[in-house]
């Protein structure tokens, strides 16, 4: 459904996103997590439209952001970093203005409106002016904007940001009801957020992408696990099965494969370095090791800042 | 043209809801009133002293002055002065805004284009310049009830403050592209359409040859013909040039606004 291709956004004293490639499959909850300042709003930005990027394309529904860009825009909900709302207006006039320049048809714009606020629960305050709602109630008014017209395509920059903790978990159940009709990128700074809600997750750190994973094997990381990246000129079958045999090593599993020569990926128990052993193993049966690499360190990094940057917002 | 009517709307609304509608509107009429009375004074001073030098001079009956006229054109041409202070105020919020709200991201990755967002913020702000030409017709009515004045020199002056206006107001709008304050957008535009007003003064020490440049691009100078009744083309294609280049610019603004980021 989106095609993100080498983007990269430059300013002229900083870069931004650096060579960011991406797919998100019809129906799929890609979760970016990254800290504040590592390019996800940039991302999400380039995305929808907002902004063109220096280098790199992206294609949602086929349609090229940069060529197309109305027929894009016409296919995403977008929630920005900060709800675009207009603080003197009601929530219903406010809405009813986005379905209009949205495209929603005149005659089905009341229930339009009508059912995005059923939707995020704000029916009973429709009235209220915007300056005067909670942050949280300001929130859900954003991603109402969003929804209007049902596009497929939703890109939400931190939609749980500024919520308690009962409207974190209606937001997260709210997202997980839209997968499988949409397409949902979601970008957070919260670990629990990813692993609660998406399908898969993106790793961005200073404009680069570290890492694309499940929620469950970033999890399984978290907890420990020491990761090694080989590449082996020798019979991949033998090769699993040797390493498999070592003490301290967990799981083998075959990356690629190109004529002889094999990429693996080696996890091991956490806090015991594995890799001389790996070596010694390797070299003692005859195969080459053309490369050994551990992927481990820097990824804990990240999550340490992560978590510690997560743990900084509670206390505050 | 449905997604420059619903910027059009929201924005009039916004107008109405903010205290800036009724700050300036309000002030207008004020100034308009307190000035058209003046104006008035003046003109029935200026009549009392003409009879009298007829009557000390002799010479027979005095030749009558075009009262209504007089008055019609001073009042307009103090009018196109008001007009000067009230336009910043009406383009200040236009997308500086938008800028400060974080609202120009929603309408920029809407699927409407640039251009719509453009043309439906200023058809807003010329509406409310129009709502602003029309309360004039309070003065200008009693000019209709206690005398007769000549119709052509009102609506051609009025066509001239229309264009006059709708100039200013892109104007003011391209430099509300340029801040994300309120108050900076006013005083920028505020500076510019007073460069571009004494620009006129400056011309009257100019050599001859400067003189003529800087009087063609004086906003004020091609306000008289159209007071005194003579509509003439290069006038009217000086203020709707001069409308054009601040809409594009505005456009253009816009654009860089997205690669700035």
């Amino acid at each position: 459904m989106i095609t993100v291709e080498n983007l990269t956004k430059r300013y002229p004293n900083k870069t931004a996103i650096d060579g960011v490639s991406f797919n998100v499959k019809k129906g799929e909850i890609l979760g970016f997590l990254g800290p504040n300042g590592a390019g996800k709003t940039t991302t999400m930005r380039i995305i929808t439209g907002y902004m063109p990027a220096t280098e790199g394309t992206v294609r949602v529904d086929n349609f090229d952001v940069f060529e197309k860009p109305l027929d894009v825009r016409r296919r995403i909900g977008y929630l920005p970093e900060n709800p675009p709302l207009y603080p003197d207006m009601a929530i219903a006039g406010y809405l009813r203005f986005v379905a209009k320049i949205k495209g929603v048809p005149k005659s089905s714009l009341d229930d339009e409106v009508a059912r995005v606020m059923e939707k995020v629960n704000i029916t009973d305050v429709k009235d209220r002016i915007i300056a005067k709602l909670s942050k949280g109630y300001k929130q859900r008014v954003g991603i109402a904007q969003a929804l209007l017209n049902d596009p497929p395509v939703l890109i939400l920059d931190e939609p749980t940001i500024g919520l308690d903790p009962k409207q974190i978990h209606e937001v997260r159940e709210l997202i997980k009801e839209l997968a499988g009709s949409h397409t949902v990128v979601l970008s957070t700074h919260i670990l629990p957020e990813v692993e609660q809600t998406c399908h898969r997750v993106i790793i961005i750190e200073r404009g680069k992408i570290i890492a694309v994973d499940t929620p469950q094997n970033l999890r399984f990381q978290l907890k420990g696990v020491e990761r090694v990246s080989m590449e082996i000129a020798g019979p991949a079958a033998e090769v699993v099965s040797r390493l498999k045999a070592m003490p301290g090593v967990l799981e083998v599993r075959v990356v690629d494969e190109t004529d002889g020569r094999c990429r693996f990926q080696v996890e091991g128990e956490l806090k015991k370095d594995i890799r001389s052993d790996l070596a010694r193993a390797v070299v003692e049966s005859g195969w080459g090791l053309l490369e050994l690499q551990s992927e481990t360190m820097s990824l804990e990094d990240i999550f340490l800042k992560l978590t510690t940057a997560e743990d900084l917002e509670k206390q505050s | 043209m449905r997604n420059i009517l619903a910027i059009v709307e929201r924005e009039l609304r916004g107008y109405f809801i903010s205290p800036i509608a009724y700050v300036v509107l309000t002030m207008f009429v004020f100034l308009s009133g307190l000035f058209f009375r003046a104006i008035l004074s003046q003109v029935m001073a200026m009549e009392m002293v003409n009879s009298m030098r007829s009557q000390q001079f002799g010479g027979g009956a005095p030749a009558p002055l075009d009262m209504p006229g007089m008055i019609s054109r001073g009042f307009l041409s103090t009018m196109s002065v008001i007009l000067l202070f009230m336009i910043p105020m009406i383009t200040m919020g236009l997308f500086s805004e938008e800028k400060k709200r974080g609202t120009i991201e929603l309408l920029l990755t809407a699927p409407i284009t640039d251009a719509q967002v453009v043309l439906g913020k200023f058809f807003a702000a010329a509406s409310f310049f129009v709502i602003l030409l029309l309360s004039t017709w309070v003065p200008m009515s009693v000019l209709y009830i206690y005398g007769d004045p000549a119709s052509g020199p009102i609506l051609s002056g009025y066509l001239g403050l229309l264009l006059y206006g709708f100039a200013l107001l892109a104007i003011g709008m391209f430099i509300s592209t340029l801040t994300e304050n309120q108050i900076v957008a006013a005083v920028l535009s505020f500076g510019t359409i007073m460069v571009l007003w004494l620009v006129d003064v400056l011309a009257n020490t100019a050599e001859s040859g400067t003189r003529e440049v800087l009087t063609y691009l004086s906003i004020l100078s091609h306000l008289d013909d159209f007071m005194r009744g003579i509509l003439a083309t290069s006038h009217i294609i000086f203020y709707l040039s001069l409308m054009l280049v601040a809409l594009f610019l505005t456009y253009r603004s816009i654009d860089s606004l997205r690669w700035r980021g």
